[in-house]
């Protein structure tokens, strides 16, 4: 089976991203009524109903330019683990809540450039969708930048917690960046945007922020990369038997 | 048969509210971007959301054909779009000021205006938490009264 997703470059394209916030979303939404606080609580829920919504438009969109008779749910609850493109890092289970929000952080800091730059693309539709998606951006980047200057530079537990996480999550950073053929060429049609120029402003923001938190970079380590061509970690499969169960075990229901 | 225009149509969406904060219509919020009606008697409505993962947009969408159906108008189709994208810009004063009546800070012009009390009027307030009931509001308390409050957060 043909691990991507469909056969017309500008829906895959679009599916990318939308795996990207569905899973995140998902993601999100398993640590609901687990947060340190309540506000915390209410906060994960929002961050995940704004990822699920962004994966939402854009899965609509992927869809009507299939034109293949698949819907949005089609691609979130009928696909295999092998044919979701969504990068590595937005799987990373919820080991700690050091890790949720460094995690919430790389994908931020990343987001906000890559809808910004979107938000002008010359495909309309993609770019009202972007521009939308770039003020939420901007607004979740605020809380989890927060988070990592808290924890980072609070308590020698929450220091060591946010510094592991950090460390942990980092390697799976690389592939916000990896271009391949068809960034390339919907780059070049001024649809897409060229992922390695993303990783300056990412940079910047993620260094600064560490700096701030008394957080150190971590060591220039091996990147991992594959899930733009369906390469998962295992965490995935588990993720997605959940989230598929209700489509899978009764196919076509409504509530 | 009941001939619409689209003035008509507009009238009868005024009573049409956003499900979450009843005193404003979804015209007051901007939501509503236009109302066209065909040469067939086809009515049209055109909607935004305001924001991506508002799990509001399919109850209005049955709000609006539930409204126009109920002044005879069946031929109806909601349409979504996204640019350009909504923003609290395009909240009218008088939105606002009744966002205000109804306990919650009206979105402000820029990041450098307070936010005040809806309750006392004070300039001093306090963010508890940045993301409230709904993703639009955030949570703050004011520091004369104590009273907490909905913030409608700019966007």
């Amino acid at each position: 089976m043909d691990t991507l997703t469909t056969t017309k470059p500008l829906a895959t394209y679009v599916v990318r991203h939308a795996d990207d916030n569905l899973v995140l979303g998902q993601r999100l939404s398993e640590y609901i009524s687990w947060a340190p606080e309540l506000e915390e609580d209410l906060a994960i829920a929002n961050l995940a109903l704004d990822h699920i919504g962004v994966a939402h438009h854009l899965y609509d969109y992927a869809a009507e330019v299939e034109d293949d008779g698949r819907d949005a749910d089609g691609f979130a609850f009928l696909r295999d683990e092998r044919q979701f493109t969504n990068v590595q890092l937005v799987e990373r289970p919820n080991t700690d809540f050091a890790h949720i929000m460094a995690r919430q952080f790389f994908v931020d800091a990343y987001q906000v450039p890559l809808w910004d730059a979107l938000a002008r693309s010359a495909d309309e539709r993609l770019a009202g969708i972007a521009a939308k998606a770039a003020k939420e951006a901007r607004y979740h980047l605020r809380h989890s930048r927060m988070w990592v200057l808290r924890l980072g530079d609070g308590t020698e537990e929450s220091h060591r917690r946010m510094q592991a996480a950090i460390d942990e999550l980092w390697r799976f950073t690389g592939e916000l960046f990896e271009a391949d053929d068809l960034t390339d060429e919907l780059a070049a049609a001024g649809i897409g945007v060229d992922p390695a120029t993303l990783e300056a402003p990412w940079r910047r923001t993620v260094l600064a922020t560490l700096a701030e938190a008394t957080l150190d970079e971590p060591h220039e380590t091996v990147m991992r990369t594959g899930g733009r061509r369906g390469l998962h970690t295992e965490a995935l499969g588990h993720l997605l038997a959940e989230m598929q169960f209700l489509q899978r075990a009764y196919p076509g229901l409504e509530w | 048969m009941v001939t619409a225009t689209a003035a008509r149509v507009r009238e009868i969406l005024d009573a049409v509210v956003d499900p979450e904060i009843p005193v404003l219509t979804i015209a007051d919020l901007g939501i509503l971007r236009d109302v066209a009606v065909d040469d067939d008697g086809r009515v049209v409505v055109t909607i935004t959301p305001t924001y991506s993962g508002c799990p509001a947009m399919d109850l209005i969408r049955e709000e609006v054909e539930r409204a126009l159906a109920a002044h005879g108008y069946h031929d109806v189709e909601v349409r979504t779009t996204f640019s350009p994208p909504w923003s609290t810009d395009l909240m009218s004063e008088e939105a606002k000021e009744k966002l205000r009546a109804y306990g919650i800070a009206p979105p402000r012009s820029g990041d450098d205006e307070p936010i005040r009390c809806p309750r006392c009027g004070e300039p001093s307030t306090r963010t508890v938490a940045r993301f409230g009931s709904t993703a639009c509001k955030a949570l703050m308390v004011c520091e004369r009264c104590l009273e907490p409050f909905d913030h409608f957060k700019e966007l």
